[in-house]
């Protein structure tokens, strides 16, 4: 077997160092009647070649030359070259975390320039060395804001994406915690304030919403905040999109904010690995899950990196941790790092009006187009919209893939008071005669007999 | 003052001699403004005026991100690289974390452009690709467990112990009581504990017995009505396997409790013995450990859950079916814990886990799973007249040494694994199980050559021969490091988390 480093004659060696006379000697203090006297059922060993040739097949039944309005939580940008170079380094790759800080200096110095860094862009105080993804992410928000406030129930706005309030349900549920749904209203897309007013009470831990929303719709954050904290109850926001807060303005009244970082330079993989990441107001450092790398210096004066504060975590604290995240997501967040420092302080924000302008063409020409119709249309937006037609959603997504184009999201799924309703997704990468393709095959409804 | 040529020392240690690293500040002290690393082709629809198209929501402040140009990026990341230690440059033998070889072929194929830009939300018929990959890495891995359902959806091992234990308490609840505990042996890792409380379950410890395995009487005394399951760590922490795990499941069983194992530790087992045929109800698995992804400096991982048939309808949604030739997610699961990730798990882990395990084959896959064993009894053998061994049980793919002996001359496994990075090699994993004092827990894996674990076993019989003759020189390592010692006392004290600009 390729992998294995060792010859024939060097088993037979060491099994005689050991005292051994057969490998199964080691193995003999598992019970006879368990022991596996037969080769595993799984596909013989391959050679490189054939690995490459079978993936590559696979990727091919994937079908690769679809252009794609999607989103919804899973974004398509560009992703500079220099990040996959410099991740495949053995250095970053194959390292452990950081735990023996003399010898992994290089990753504790990224992960603080990336706490650093989100730290920036969404205002906060400081951010953790990551999550595994925004949906995890905000669940565990609501955990901590739990924590904070000594108070057991969560309001969450249905505007958060669907499959973040699922996994924030399956988190809570079996610990008896109780969520309060809240709507939005019809003309804007927006959290329903009155009704949110009407949700939190003195018993509210956290008011968890999102933004820009599951509609692509920027929420009304301040507004939103002066709810939660009139009863004491902690703001949590969460950041699907991160590449908005290139022009978006940071939720800075929030008291957390749940990101994914997955638009900062990583591939859509079919949802994973994605990068989530916890940051908020100093105050609240105590209580936060995850890692943490810290500046300090050693016994010569030298500035050096150490992962910190670890009397939070499963390691130190066992069933008082925090949270019993261990593995969080520390490439994919170095990904995000080298991503932001090739964009950098410019790039960022000239990056999100590219996307800005990209969805602002394609909503106009997409709802321009006979029987579509632009919903929560005078509501602000980034680069993600809804599109109402009278034809069945059914019809027309056929039609778009038959030009090899996947075209918005369903959302009937989810929204069922939203009928032939679709999410559309347009970032830097979707060319306008590709817009402009989808908006003719868009029109070409069939006339009804 | 300049250094005279016979200050220049050029000595090997071990199997290192120094070699100079570059100095490099933070990101944001070589950001200089005006400086690009970027440059976005122009715009071919209309601008737009963000101010005026999002009013309040407007950003009128940057964020405070660097400036830079390529090669200083470049430069900047590859010299923090050149201060970590990997597996690519030797031995880490850190115990529990099954630090093998990470193969190149898995990171070709995981960038494949029709698996790496797939869509969560592509329909199905334009996904069949990757959900063929994920179909026959589940069946894989279930013939590899011998457990009958599996779900790829948690992120991480910890993430998988979670919904583990998730589908314990809804099989339950589903039979009309959730019970209250979960029993946790004081072997095991952090992560079981902090897993059962999260579920809502009280921790109840079990004491280890003289073995360092589970004590079938207390275990018998301790397992009641009341007991959800035992989180169970097979082999355990010492790397010794529990050679009475079917008492310990007739037990459970016998009092409606389950057995969950954590398969930190199944490097130990593949293509041996399979946890389902030894009475196992549920179990994760780290792809990230024994299926070779790679732990990219702490993630990210993978840890899928297999269980037994009648645990199956409560896994999380959506679940991977078969249905008229082609694959597809079967979202309507009413008894299942329902979601613990947004869209299906760490979908390239899955991709570099199954390349992993077609490279090997089932000849490779035990081959393998012998040399871990092989390698850890070598080092067993080789050290266990200079450190003391707490326990004498037969050792799989770990071993556990004490400090007890260099302990009486002031050197504690800590200052033993500082100075072990001075001859080369990465700390072993220290001070962990809690059940033994000051522990060495040594995992070489089975990617280590006959050489190099010669190398470390000189490099440990050297170190103890320190602590009897220079013991201050231990004490005080690293000495061949960037950075010595540094103050974790401080860091914590008043923590600094981010980098702040020097005002003026």
């Amino acid at each position: 077997m390729r992998y294995l480093p060792k010859s024939p004659a060097e088993r037979k060696q060491m099994l005689k160092a050991i005292g051994a006379k057969a490998i199964d000697d080691l193995f003999a203090i598992i019970p006879a009647e368990y022991r596996l006297t037969r080769d595993l059922d799984v596909p013989r060993q391959q050679g490189e070649s054939e690995i490459v040739s079978y993936f590559k097949a696979a990727g091919q039944k994937n079908a690769t030359d679809y252009a794609s309005f999607l989103g919804a939580g899973c974004y398509r940008h560009y992703r500079p070259v220099v990040i996959d170079s410099l991740v495949q380094r053995g250095e970053l790759l194959t390292s452990y975390t950081p735990y023996q800080a003399e010898i992994t200096q290089g990753t504790l110095q990224a992960i603080f320039e990336f706490q650093t860094m989100i730290a920036e862009l969404t205002g906060m105080d400081v951010a953790n060395a990551s999550m595994y993804d925004g949906s995890t992410g905000a669940a565990e928000a609501v955990l901590m804001a739990m924590r904070v406030t000594g108070r057991q129930k969560a309001v969450v706005a249905s505007t958060v994406h669907p499959e973040y309030r699922e996994v924030l349900q399956t988190y809570l549920r079996y610990r008896d915690l109780p969520t309060a749904e809240v709507g939005y209203v019809a003309e804007t897309g927006r959290v329903d304030l009155k009704a949110l007013d009407a949700a939190v009470t003195e018993e509210t831990a956290a008011v968890l919403v999102q933004s820009p929303n599951f509609f692509g719709v920027i929420e009304d954050i301040p507004a939103i905040a002066e709810i939660a904290h009139k009863k004491g109850a902690l703001l949590i926001v969460s950041i699907a999109e991160a590449v908005s807060l290139g022009v978006v303005r940071p939720p800075v009244e929030a008291d957390i904010v749940s990101m994914e970082a997955q638009s900062f330079g990583v591939a859509l993989s079919y949802g994973g690995p994605f990068c989530g990441v916890i940051a908020a107001k100093e105050q609240y450092l105590r209580q936060m899950p995850g890692r943490l790398a810290g500046q300090t210096v050693d016994g010569n004066g030298n500035r050096g990196f150490v992962l910190t504060l670890s009397t939070r975590e499963q390691h130190i604290r066992r069933e008082k941790a925090t949270s019993n995240i261990c593995t969080n997501q520390a490439l994919v967040a170095l990904m995000a790092t080298i991503f932001l420092t090739v964009y950098g302080k410019e790039g960022i924000p000239e990056l999100a009006e590219h996307n800005l302008a990209k969805a602002a063409y394609a909503a106009k020409t997409l709802s321009e187009q006979p029987g579509a119709k632009l919903l929560f249309k005078d509501s602000p937006r980034f680069h993600e919209f809804v599109l109402q037609t009278q034809e069945p959603t059914a019809q027309w997504t056929q039609r778009l893939l038959d030009e090899k184009i996947v075209g918005g999201l369903d959302l009937g799924r989810w929204y069922p008071e939203l009928k032939n309703a679709t999410l559309w997704c347009v970032t830097e990468v979707v060319a306008r005669e590709t817009i402009d393709h989808a908006a003719k095959v868009l029109a070409a409804a069939p006339v009804e007999a | 003052m300049a250094a005279t040529v016979e200050q220049i020392e050029r000595k090997t240690l071990g199997k290192v001699r120094p070699h100079q690293t570059q100095n490099e500040g933070l990101v944001f002290e070589k950001s200089a403004p005006g400086k690009r690393g970027y440059k976005l082709p122009p715009l071919d629809v209309p601008e737009v005026d963000a101010k005026a198209a999002l009013g309040a929501a407007y950003r009128e402040e940057k964020a405070g991100l660097p400036e830079l140009s390529e090669i200083e990026i470049i430069r900047h990341f590859t010299r923090l690289s050149t201060w970590n230690y990997a597996i690519d440059l030797g031995m880490y033998p850190l115990g529990s974390c099954t630090m093998k070889y990470n193969p190149r072929v898995n990171e070709f194929v995981a960038r494949i452009e029709g698996l790496a830009e797939a869509h969560p939300y592509r329909p199905e018929s334009l996904a069949q690709g990757i959900l063929e990959v994920i179909d026959l890495l589940q069946k894989c891995l279930i013939e590899i467990t011998g457990m009958d359902a599996i779900t790829l959806q948690p992120a991480a091992g910890a993430h998988g112990e979670f919904t583990g234990i998730l589908l314990v308490r809804a099989w339950h609840e589903s039979r009309g009581n959730a019970r209250r505990k979960i029993l946790i042996p004081d072997s095991a890792h952090g992560t079981n504990p902090a897993t059962a409380a999260i579920c809502g379950y009280q921790v109840e410890n079990l004491k280890s017995n003289a073995q360092g395995g589970i004590d079938l009487e207390a275990l018998e005394r301790q397992v009641d009505e009341d007991t959800a399951a035992l989180m169970l760590t097979n082999p355990s922490t010492l790397g010794v396997f529990e050679n009475e795990i079917h008492k310990i499941a007739d037990i459970l069983h016998a009092k409606g409790a389950l057995l969950y194992m954590d398969g930190a530790n199944m490097n130990a087992l593949v293509g041996k013995v399979r946890p389902g045929d030894f009475g196992v109800d549920v179990m994760h698995l780290n792809l990230h450990k024994t299926f070779s992804t790679p732990h990219g400096g702490g993630g990210p991982g993978s840890g899928p859950v297999a269980c037994k048939k009648f645990l199956e309808p409560f896994l999380p949604t959506p679940v991977l079916v078969k249905k008229d030739g082609a694959l597809h997610w079967d979202f309507n699961r009413p008894q299942s814990v329902g979601r613990v990730r947004a869209f299906y798990g760490n979908t390239g882990m899955f991709i570099r886990a199954l390349a992993y395990i077609l490279a090997n084959g089932p000849d490779g896959l035990r081959q393998t799973t012998e040399d871990a064993v092989l390698n850890a009894n070598y080092i067993r053998k080789n050290l266990e007249d200079l450190y003391e061994l707490p326990y004498k049980t037969p050792s799989m793919h770990e071993v556990v040494f004490s400090d007890k002996r260099q302990a009486a001359k002031g050197i504690k496994t800590g200052d033993i694994a500082k100075r072990l990075i001075d001859y080369g090699f990465h700390p072993y994993t220290v001070s962990f199980p809690l059940i033994v004092h000051g522990a060495l827990m040594i995992e070489p894996t089975e990617s280590e050559s006959l050489e190099e674990l010669d190398l470390f076993i000189d490099a440990m019989r050297s170190i103890a021969k320190e602590v009897e003759e220079t013991p201050d020189l231990v004490k005080s390592a690293p000495h061949s490091t960037r950075v010595s010692r540094l103050d974790e006392v401080q860091a914590a004290r008043k923590p600094v988390l981010r980098w702040r600009p020097v005002s003026n």
